[in-house]
């Protein structure tokens, strides 16, 4: 069976091809293709602008990725779309060109999950069997354990997303966002080395990132050239804090927060590994921590670069076929997308463990 | 949540090979292993005299932390937990005394508590009152006695359920006048002293025995002093016919691990901390929602307040812990 899977809840529109040869077999993936919509230096992506993109690119996109995966229109068993979680503009976009290629192709329709895409393919790519994932983007910020079909969030940002988080304070320092802020607060925090104190705000299970991302916003405020001598920011030793220290500091504390709930998960369900997915993912002090952590614990961390933990197509079609061959379709009436999807609204018919 | 918490189980296995290179004065000998939580084991040893009991809690260095990070937070969090601990001593709760600490190495040494948890007992109790009814006849305590006399012998045994429950509701209520939240409040971290010694069962059923985590205290402790080698513990069916319930619900009600513990008069911290203690007696048997009831009724009389919190129990009851994820 052959999915598409169209992704395009935030500033990515990623375009999938996948196939499922067989229920023993794995899948096989045919085409992968991803469009960012990058905003200016200091600024976001708004709703608006982010839809823009999407309707310029998506019909070229689908075009490019059906001629590389080589397949024909009849050979297409599914169009899988994300009906959310995301921003409302953007999946509207996604969702309306499903509907229109699903009527005009006479194909099925279905609606996925976002977080639950980014878990199956963080599933499928590592062999992890049964981890506790931890989900980590631009608008997640979650610890997941798989029981009886669903994936049953443990603990999650009370606020932010740590993203959001890391993505703001790029703004603040003005580090641009191409190819992503994340990517480039990383580069400067392997140059960073004093580590500047900033709050930390683990409660349980669950974190909280808002203050923060005002904290060190208010630290960015006295670090750099612009800053009068005697106003800047210095370290017990008198050095000059400068901006990779901060990310530096930035990065060892929220990454800190993220490991120690992870950890905690895993002390309470028992498991031994443990599944890094979604775009903060590919952030390779991250995958450093948490394996280190799960060593620690007699385990061990999985992780995905960047084709598969930052949002693409395929992980939709890939979690779409899985519920499709369960005989689960989004009749054309229902196929809405919703800004608040939660991952354990989803019942997970494709797993029996 | 219904994911399974029987971590105990599962993790006792594995943490007997879990001994890190302890601070001094600590050393391997005469060490036993209770746990390992997410934030660091927990041992049995001794302490200053090889007569006196201890838990010995112990944060190791994690490598994954800025060596900065790591020992600010160590530094707080043993020191936030043995204040609490004092403040609590100081005011007369029932709470285990702290021996000593360093956070420099991160250890705290607290009193050994003799006991079993709530949990474990209400355990015993459902297994043992649910047998009867399942019955319907008398057993072996009662042997010829009446049916009338076994629903009022049952009455007397759930009246001093019921008792230990007003206990409960006391306990949690001073915690949270005296301004502490203890913030992990389940039924494992609430202990019923023992009063008097108990012996062991002479004969425990082998097939059941299986080595578990932190609720094992009183056998395990009888176990290590015995050099009985690893801690065993008898499982409900054998220990309900050495222990007889009765005895295992006098004694005062100690509240332990104080690792999450916040000191807060926020009537939604308390609020939280009931419903997390509602959720771990509902967790282990259904019927235990009516006398969870008791606990909350005792708490409501205990301080000026208690009813307001009660009132907000009710609103985080309905808002779960978990609101609908934006983005």
């Amino acid at each position: 069976m052959i999915a598409l899977g169209l992704e395009g809840s935030a500033n990515k529109l990623g375009i999938g091809l996948i196939s499922h040869p067989s229920p023993n077999k794995p899948p096989i993936i045919l085409a992968n293709l991803r469009h960012t919509y990058i905003s200016p230096p200091g600024t976001g992506f708004l709703p608006k602008e982010t839809a823009a993109h999407h309707r310029e690119w998506i019909v070229r996109l689908i075009k490019q990725a059906i001629k590389q995966a080589g397949v024909r229109i009849e050979d297409i068993d599914v169009i899988c779309y994300t009906k959310g979680p995301g921003m409302g503009a953007p999946l509207q976009v996604v969702a309306l060109v499903a509907r229109t290629l699903s009527l005009l192709w006479k194909k099925s329709l279905l609606g996925v999950n976002h977080c639950v895409g980014h878990i199956e393919m963080g599933r499928a790519i590592t062999h992890a069997t049964n981890p506790i994932v931890l989900y980590v983007s631009g608008g997640n910020t979650q610890v997941i354990a798989y029981s009886e079909n669903r994936y049953r969030i443990f603990g999650e940002t009370m606020d932010i997303a740590i993203g959001n988080c890391i993505d703001r304070f790029a703004r603040t320092l003005m580090i641009p966002n191409d190819p992503f802020p994340g990517y480039n607060v990383e580069q400067y925090a392997k140059r960073g080395k004093n580590l500047i104190e900033l709050p930390y705000a683990v409660k349980g299970m669950d974190v909280s990132f808002s203050g923060i991302l005002a904290a060190a916003d208010l630290l960015a405020a006295q670090v750099g050239d612009t800053v009068a001598e005697d106003k800047r920011l210095k370290t017990e030793e008198g050095e000059l804090v400068t901006k990779e220290d901060l990310c530096f500091s930035l990065q060892e504390t929220i990454y800190a927060m993220l490991v120690e709930i992870t950890e905690r998960a895993m002390a309470h369900v028992g498991s031994k590994q443990v599944l890094v997915v979604g775009g903060v993912g590919s952030n390779l002090r991250l995958q450093e921590m948490m394996a280190l952590m799960a060593r620690d614990r007699g385990g061990s961390g999985f992780a995905t670069d960047d084709r598969y933990c930052i949002d693409n197509g395929i992980m939709i079609a890939h979690a779409g076929l899985l519920e499709f061959s369960t005989r689960v379709t989004t009749p054309l009436e229902e196929s809405t997308v919703t800004q608040r999807f939660r991952t354990d609204d989803v019942y997970v018919g494709w797993r029996n463990d | 949540m219904a994911l399974p918490t029987d971590d105990n189980a599962d993790t006792a296995s594995s943490t007997s090979t879990y001994v890190h290179k302890l601070p001094e004065p600590f050393t391997t000998s005469d060490l036993v292993v209770l746990t390992q939580g997410a934030e660091g084991l927990v041992y049995r040893t001794t302490f200053l005299t090889p007569n006196t009991p201890c838990v010995l809690k112990y944060r190791p260095p994690k490598p994954y932390r800025h060596p900065t990070l790591d020992k600010r937070l160590t530094k707080a969090r043993l020191l936030a937990e043995a204040r609490v601990l004092v403040k609590c001593r100081r005011e007369g709760l029932q709470v285990p005394a702290v021996l000593g600490g360093d956070w420099e190495d991160g250890w705290l040494a607290l009193e050994w508590v003799d006991g079993r948890t709530v949990r474990e007992v209400l355990d015993i109790w459902v297994h043992k009152l649910g047998m009867r009814a399942r019955d319907g006849k008398p057993d072996e305590t009662t042997g010829g006695a009446s049916e009338g006399d076994v629903e009022a012998q049952k009455k007397e045994q759930e009246e001093r359920l019921w008792e230990m429950m007003r206990k409960v509701g006391r306990a949690v209520g001073r915690l949270h006048e005296i301004g502490v939240c203890h913030g992990d409040l389940t039924t494992s971290n609430l202990m019923i002293r023992h009063e008097r010694s108990t012996q062991p069962s002479s004969q425990p059923s082998t097939e059941n025995v299986r080595p578990r985590g932190r609720q094992t205290v009183s056998t395990m402790r009888e176990a290590a002093m015995n050099g009985e080698g690893p801690p065993q513990y008898p499982s409900a069916d054998a220990t309900s016919r050495s222990n007889e319930p009765e005895d295992l619900l006098e004694g005062a009600i100690v509240m332990i691990d104080f690792g999450l513990a916040t000191q807060t008069v926020q009537d939604e911290d308390r609020a939280v901390d009931l419903y997390v203690l509602e959720r771990a007696f509902t967790a282990t048997h259904p019927a235990a929602e009516h006398l969870f009831q008791e606990a909350m009724r005792v708490y409501g009389e205990t301080f000026k307040g208690a009813k307001k919190v009660l009132k907000r129990l009710a609103d985080v009851r309905l808002r779960g812990r978990k609101r609908t994820m934006i983005g």
